[in-house]
């Protein structure tokens, strides 16, 4: 049981959730969206720079448990420099990878990002924490479609 | 009689085996045991005594029928156990009749149908409704509604650092202008029991009514509406170990009846036409369609179960419990506990530095300790500390010292996995 525990609160996890990369708001940024759990109070906003089809950067801010600020600093790193097709492939990826035990991994995502996905991967154990891990990936998501908040029964 | 004695008198291992939960494990996998359940989460929702779940069980079984409408048998039979639950109710609260309760689905129903029927009719644009900052949400939403349609205006009666209830900012928010006060009688979050008394008798200067949210109160003490002067009392029977689904609304009869009904419906009525309808006295008028037979009958058990028990000696054992656990919480480091309201139900809020509340949850969770962790449905409260979500610990009656030891062990491995 405690492996389980292990395999959720990974050292790189724990790292993330204390020292969050990209934690800011950018100047440049034309896209943002707020992901809010009312469960628990966590909310984030992220922000995206999309030139040309290309998501240039990509940052956050807000407050949240280890998970989803972990969760959510690793996304920043994953989607920078891909096109707005990729990142949406990439949130589809993620979102199977924590819900579904055999998840579909939509074509075209390298093995590479998967591995560092593959670190969040522990919260299927813990059905009640996905939403914390998907929280900031669902904000993703809906900035790159211009909208300016994922519905929160959507985590 | 001295609280060392009543202790004495109560045999909490006795107590837990009323309980057939309380005697699991959890997380248990292939091959290997599981953590017994230290259950902490009274407060969200109470465990049932196989009292409670017979009563129910035995209804179905042997008397079950829809009631106030047969002229059969089990008809008669229902009904009689289900109006005998009404008195017995009444008597709980010290009602003056059994005409003051109305079965309703939760407290949160029996608030709205304060605002819905109460409100509507006899609150209008500019009057002002006075909440308190330790509101749970089921207190507050209803009367924001209310707001939106009648353009009401809600005061907030803010609290202190320990979270008592600041009470001369209440009597400077009551004016002319009040025309009612909701208030908790103890906070789902801090455990603040608030002066019931003092307030209603401050608000009755004015004429104005009071309704007390008594979800908590009624758990943890001895609640006489007629004492304190309750113009609207409720509460809830699933934290009362009872079912869930029932709701109790007490209110004066003489403001039952000047208020219209909140559903329409079977039940609630007298005589039905297209040209007119005429609606039944209260407690029937607010009680449109079947109601939740078999729940009531819980209730009653889960009553005569707290009145065996003595509500005085359940009211020690919680004491003294709340003690122990704050005296051992208050030595692990970088823990705070929000709430210290002298007087206080068993309710311990806390939040570990640097450490998020759900993951503490995920991880106590791990060794079998059951606790509420977020904002508790009382957002402007979390505000109001400071300290955004918390981690809840909340005692009942089964609860024993070993357990808060636990909650305390289980922490410091929080703090162990983390390295804070």
């Amino acid at each position: 049981m405690m492996d389980d525990l292990r395999e959720l609160y990974q050292e790189v996890i724990l790292d993330h959730g204390k020292h969050p990369r990209n934690f800011r708001h950018p100047d440049e940024s034309n896209r943002e969206a707020k992901g809010e759990n009312p469960m628990c109070g966590d909310r984030f906003m992220v922000y995206l720079t999309v030139k040309d089809g290309l998501v240039e950067d990509v940052a956050f801010q807000g407050r949240g448990c280890a998970i989803s600020t972990a969760s959510a600093s690793m996304m920043t790193e994953l989607v920078r420099g891909k096109t707005a097709a990729e990142a949406e492939r990439l949130f589809h990826a993620f979102h199977e990878l924590c819900t579904q035990d055999e998840p579909d991994i939509p074509e075209g995502v390298d093995d590479e990002t998967m591995e560092k996905l593959m670190v969040m991967s522990g919260v299927r154990q813990f059905p009640v924490r996905v939403k914390c891990a998907t929280l900031a990936w669902h904000a993703m998501n809906a900035a790159l479609h211009g909208e300016a908040a994922a519905s929160s029964d959507q985590y | 009689m001295s609280d060392a004695i009543l202790n004495q008198a109560y045999d909490v291992q006795r107590v837990r085996e009323d309980f057939p939960v309380l005697s699991r494990s959890v997380h248990a996998r292939k091959g290997k045991p599981g953590k017994p359940l230290v259950y902490l989460d009274s407060g969200a929702s109470a465990q049932k005594p196989r009292q409670v779940i017979q009563a129910m069980t035995r209804f179905m079984e042997e008397d079950y029928s829809n009631i106030h409408r047969g002229v059969h048998f089990l008809s008669q039979t229902a009904t009689d156990q289900f109006e005998a639950v009404r008195t017995k109710v009444a008597r709980f609260l010290n009602a003056p009749s059994d005409r003051c309760i109305v079965f309703t689905r939760s407290s949160t129903e029996a608030i709205n149908l304060v605002a819905a029927s109460y409100g509507r009719t006899f609150l209008n644009e500019g009057d002002e409704v006075i909440l308190s900052i330790m509101e749970h949400h089921a207190n507050i939403v209803p009367w924001q509604l209310l707001q939106a349609e009648k353009k009401i205006v809600i005061k907030v009666v803010p609290c202190d650092e320990d979270g008592v209830l600041d009470m001369d900012a209440y009597k400077d928010l009551l004016s002319d202008r009040t025309k009612l006060v909701a208030i908790t009688h103890c906070s789902n979050v801090l455990g603040t029991v608030t002066p019931a008394k003092a307030i209603a008798a401050l608000a009755h200067e004015r004429g104005v009514p009071v309704l007390f949210d008594g979800s908590q109160a009624v758990v943890h003490g001895r609640v006489d509406v007629q004492e304190i002067d309750a113009d609207f009392y409720v509460f809830t029977a699933h934290k009362l170990y009872g079912p869930t689904g029932l709701g109790v609304l007490y209110g004066k009869y003489e403001l039952l009846k000047r208020m219209p009904p909140y559903q329409g419906g079977g039940d609630m009525i007298e005589s039905v036409s297209f040209e007119g309808t005429t609606f039944k006295a209260p407690p029937s008028r607010f009680e449109a369609g079947t109601p939740p037979i078999t729940e009531v009958i819980g209730l009653g058990a889960a009553i005569d179960y707290v009145e065996a028990l003595g509500r005085e000696a359940i009211a020690a054992h919680e004491h003294d419990l709340l003690q122990y656990a704050t005296q051992q919480l208050s030595q692990v480091d970088g823990l705070r506990i929000v709430g210290t309201a002298p007087g206080k139900g068993p309710i311990l809020s806390f939040a570990l530095e640097g450490i998020h509340p759900h993951d503490v949850g995920t991880i106590v969770d791990q060794y079998g300790v059951a606790v509420r962790v977020g904002r508790h449905c009382a957002e402007p409260l979390a505000e109001r500390f400071g300290v955004g979500p918390t981690v809840r610990a909340s005692f009942g009656l089964y609860n024993t010292r070993e357990e808060a030891d636990a909650l305390v062990e289980s922490l410091l491995a929080v703090k162990e996995f983390f390295g804070a």
